[in-house]
């Protein structure tokens, strides 16, 4: 009753936008689709929602085949499009009666479902939904998507532009609709959001990199890595650029996340090339890999 | 039912707090008909007009007192020799030039036989042929008063009349074609305008995803448009019936359900210009360029469909309008009944039903 994916290619004309792609989202997950704008994300969001048809293989949503029970989908889902796509001359309250309405529901029949959601931006009820802030769009955008109790959430981006507090807010919001038995398959071109999923799948170009749960998708990483930061961030990335033993190195705020073509890595001789390259305040600590080196790790 | 009245109420919703599509819809119509009804007109009126009288007689003179008395010429000039004619002309204030000949009173009682000179500033050629009618129709009726006592065997007198229009006043034939451009502009730019938008803004991606069927998506749009176009259309009437003293000698009941059919065959047509174009600025190109100007420029409104060349007056016979400013122009001057535009009601009935299969058959249900 979840989402089955097997084998689904979609090419626009030249560029292909999914090749041969294959997974499942077991009911009740919150399952994350990771990657960089382009990478076919929004394609695959399409495709399960009934908008575009594949060129290749089968997919169903919550039991029912994309191609041939799409009016079935479109009763039991709801999406929320990447782009802010309700009506910004209507207000708040307007935006949601109608898709309450046009789903043969009410907000007051489901309102506990909104209820988390809909409190925060309800003082703005009659407010025009263009003139809403980033953050309180999505969150009316999600209210209006939920309203109709779907049995299966397709979120493309909900966070996209949106400020850091109302993401977390975002996402303590995903987690509280999963509990409530809603099978949730949400995008996010941040890998921060990443390790708030049950299981990700890490998309480039089309292809699935790799289908796990976030912390064995971290534990997946082939060496051990060091961050390293200096009194120069420019010279340390193209010293370490030169530097012959280097295996990867990847900015990561304030550090460099690096790893060693050696096993073990020999600090010392790290740090007297560095110091001869003219770097000062060296400090070279492990650290845990996220799932943006393993992203970066996969995707070279 | 539900989900169709929340449909409807949110498509009022957009037209109220769009200022500009409430102008184009309430805004343009009371202007346009004003416009044609006032400004552009076909009729003349206090045309100037110069004499030249060499006769300089009573009959002369009495003609000339009957034409200074109508209300459509003004004489302006009495000219005393022929070579002033051409200046006079090409000063551009005088339209037209009344010659009387030597012994025009004498010729006509003696000889029963007179003649008298129009000459007519042609650079319009229309206003020429109206002018020199209205002089003529002066002249025959002087002819009349004098030959009233006189009794003269086999006598053939032509009496035309104009018949609906009596007083050939223009806004007579500009109401039905202004009725039909502003129908066909409201119903058809607009509904295409506003599903269009729906498409620019992402919006249609959720209605698609969701449960309502295409045809309540293409109802619910096209429904307060057709309820306003009727309000148009009364509008219209009352003007033109109070304004401009425009007769409505047919049924109104009649004049109704063939506006509301016309209004469903703009309709249609704005939603297969819909399914076809992806944005509003092409919907209303398309709108514009491929149902205005034939509208305007092939339907009969403004130019006489018998007159055109062959091809075209094919070309306009796939116009609906053409149809429908038959009908009006039928209904509301002629007062005739159903039976006598059957013919033109059945071929807007079939282009309807035509435009709105192939829409239905060209609406996507997905996004490609």
């Amino acid at each position: 009753m979840g989402i089955t994916i097997s084998n689904i290619s979609k090419s626009y004309g030249e560029i292909t936008a999914l090749s041969d792609i294959s997974f499942d989202v077991k009911p009740g997950e919150l399952f994350g689709l990771i990657g960089p704008d382009g990478a076919g994300k929004t394609t695959l969001f399409r495709i399960l929602t009934t908008l575009l048809i594949a060129d290749n293989g089968q997919a169903t949503v919550a039991g029912y085949d994309v191609l041939n029970d799409y009016k079935s989908i479109r009763n039991s889902v709801g999406y929320m499009p990447g782009r802010f796509s309700l009506y910004q001359d209507l207000t708040v309250e307007e935006n949601l009666n109608f898709f309450a309405t046009i789903f043969g529901t009410s907000i007051e029949e489901n309102y506990d479902l909104v209820k988390d959601i809909y409190v925060q931006i309800e003082p703005f009820k009659n407010r025009r939904a263009g003139k809403l802030s980033g953050g309180m769009k999505q969150k009316l955008a999600l209210s209006c998507a939920l309203i109709h109790k779907p049995k299966v959430l397709f979120l493309d981006e909900p966070t996209t532009g949106v400020d850091p507090v109302s993401r977390k807010e975002f996402w303590e919001m995903l987690k509280r609709l999963q509990k409530k038995g809603i099978t949730i398959l949400v995008s996010t071109p941040y890998m921060d959001e990443a390790a708030l999923c049950d299981r990700i799948a890490l998309i480039q170009d089309g292809n699935i990199l790799e289908i796990d749960t976030p912390n064995a998708i971290v534990s997946h990483f082939p060496k051990p890595l060091y961050n390293i930061s200096t009194n120069n961030m420019y010279s340390l990335i193209e010293s370490l650029t030169n530097y012959e033993h280097t295996y990867s190195i990847f900015p990561f705020g304030e550090f460099v996340h690096y790893t060693d073509k050696r096993d073990p890595i020999d600090k010392a001789s790290l740090k007297t090339y560095l110091e001869s390259q003219g770097l000062t305040d060296i400090k070279i600590e492990k650290t845990q890999p996220t799932i943006e080196d393993t992203f970066m790790e996969l995707a070279k | 039912m539900k989900r169709f009245v929340g449909f409807v109420r949110k498509e009022f919703y957009h037209i109220f707090r769009d200022k500009r599509s409430l102008f184009i819809l309430f805004g343009m119509p009371i202007a346009q008909i004003l416009l044609f009804g006032f400004a552009i007109t076909n009729e003349i009126n206090n045309v100037d007009i110069a004499i030249l009288d060499q006769a300089n007689d009573v009959a002369s003179k009495e003609i000339i007192n009957k034409i200074a008395a109508s209300k459509h010429f003004s004489i302006v000039d009495i000219i005393q020799q022929e070579s002033s004619i051409e200046s006079i002309f090409k000063k551009g204030k005088v339209k037209a030039v009344l010659q009387f000949e030597n012994n025009f009173g004498n010729n006509l009682i003696k000889e029963k036989q007179a003649n008298v000179q129009v000459l007519t500033d042609a650079t319009d050629p229309n206003m020429a042929s109206t002018i020199s009618n209205y002089i003529s129709s002066i002249l025959k009726k002087y002819q009349q008063e004098l030959n009233e006592n006189i009794s003269i065997d086999y006598q053939i007198i032509p009496q035309s009349r104009m018949v609906y229009n009596a007083e050939l006043k223009s806004v007579y034939m500009f109401v039905p074609g202004v009725m039909t451009v502003i129908l066909m502009l409201v119903s058809a730019m607009m509904t295409s305008i506003s599903i269009t938008r729906e498409k620019e803004q992402g919006t249609m991606e959720i209605l698609l995803v969701s449960p309502l069927k295409p045809f309540q998506v293409i109802i619910g749009k096209v429904f307060p448009y057709i309820f306003l176009s009727v309000i148009n259309a009364v509008v219209i009437v009352l003007l033109s019936i109070f304004v401009f003293n425009v007769p409505v000698n047919g049924s109104l009941f009649l004049l109704g359900i063939e506006s509301v059919l016309f209004i469903i065959t703009s309709l249609a047509l704005g939603i297969l210009i819909s399914t076809i174009s992806a944005t509003q600025q092409t919907a209303m190109m398309i709108s514009l360029m491929g149902l205005m100007l034939p509208t305007i420029l092939l339907s009969g409104f403004i130019f006489p469909i018998s007159s055109m060349p062959l091809p075209l007056q094919v070309i306009s016979n796939i116009i609906p309008a053409k149809w429908f400013i038959i009908i009006v122009k039928g209904i509301m001057l002629k007062g005739i009944g159903i039976g006598f535009v059957l013919k033109e009601t059945l071929i807007l009935l079939l282009m309807t039903l035509l435009f709105i299969g192939v829409s239905v058959k060209k609406y996507k249900i997905r996004l490609e």
